[in-house]
C-alpha cells in the first residue's frame, strides 16, 4: 500500500491518479453469479488493482468439488481474467449457508 | 509434435504433473512455489513443466484443462486444482490421501523431481 507522496490523502487527492482500483466491477460480477452467497468478499492484496484474493461461501456451491467451486468463481470472472484485469487470484469457496 | 499434444502427453504420464512458472530449481512465481511446496510436503514426485518458455504453452494448457491460472496440478491425468486448493487439501490431510488412493500407500518411497521441456 504506498501512499504515493500523500501521507493522508484526502478523498479529493484520492480521486483521478492516485486512486486505487476499485474491488467493486470484481464484487459485482461475483454477486451476479451468486445471488444468494452469505458470504463474499474481494479484497486488492497489495493495491495495485491486479492481485486479487476473492472470498465466496454460497448454498449453491454444496456438493461440488473445489474444482468445481473454483471453476464457478474463474466462469463469473472470466473478463476480467481474460483481459488482464487480474493478473493474480486467490480463491477461498465454500459451499456452506 | 504440438504443444498439445505434449501437453497431454505429460498429463497423462505423470503421477504428479505441476505445471508452474520457472522449474523446481528456479521457481519464478510466489504462486508455483506454493503448489510446489505443498507437494514436497505431502512426499509426491512430481513431474514439472515450465510454461514460461513460450505464451503458447499456457494457452494450449488452459485450453485443454479449462483452468485460466498457472499452476496447475494433475494427478494420474486428474486436475486436482491450483496453489489454492493444493494447499487447502493438505492442510485438511486430503492430499496425501489423493495421492495415497490414486498412486498406491508407497507413492512417497522414493521421491523425484523432473522437469520436462516443451519447448
Amino acid at each position: 500500500m504506498g501512499s504515493q507522496g500523500h501521507e493522508h490523502p484526502s478523498p479529493h487527492q484520492a480521486s483521478g491518479y492516485h486512486r486505487p482500483v476499485s474491488t467493486q466491477p470484481l464484487r459485482q460480477l461475483l454477486e451476479s453469479a451468486f445471488p444468494d452467497a452469505t458470504e463474499l468478499d474481494v479484497i486488492d492484496r497489495t493495491g495495485g488493482g491486479d492481485h486479487f484474493q476473492v472470498v465466496v461461501t454460497s448454498p449453491s456451491l454444496v456438493g461440488l468439488s473445489l474444482v468445481e467451486q473454483h471453476r464457478r468463481v474463474y466462469e463469473a470472472l472470466s473478463a476480467p481474467l481474460a483481459d488482464g484485469t487480474i493478473h493474480e487470484l486467490r480463491i477461498k469457496t465454500k459451499g456452506a449457508t | 509434435m504440438s504443444y498439445s499434444e505434449k501437453i497431454k502427453e505429460v498429463i497423462d504420464g505423470s503421477d504428479v504433473a505441476i505445471f508452474m512458472k520457472g522449474t523446481p530449481a528456479f521457481v519464478m512465481c510466489g504462486n508455483s512455489g506454493r503448489a510446489l511446496e505443498a507437494l514436497r510436503r505431502a512426499g509426491a514426485s512430481v513431474t514439472a513443466v515450465d510454461v514460461l518458455p513460450d505464451p503458447a504453452i499456457r494457452q494450449e494448457l488452459s485450453a485443454i484443462s479449462g483452468w485460466p491460472t498457472i499452476p496447475q496440478v494433475f494427478v494420474k491425468g486428474e486436475l486436482v486444482g491450483g496453489a489454492d486448493i493444493v494447499e487447502e487439501l493438505e492442510a485438511s490431510g486430503e492430499l496425501e490421501q489423493t495421492l495415497r488412493e490414486r498412486l498406491g500407500d508407497d507413492y512417497a518411497g522414493a521421491r523425484e523431481e523432473s522437469t520436462v521441456a516443451l519447448s
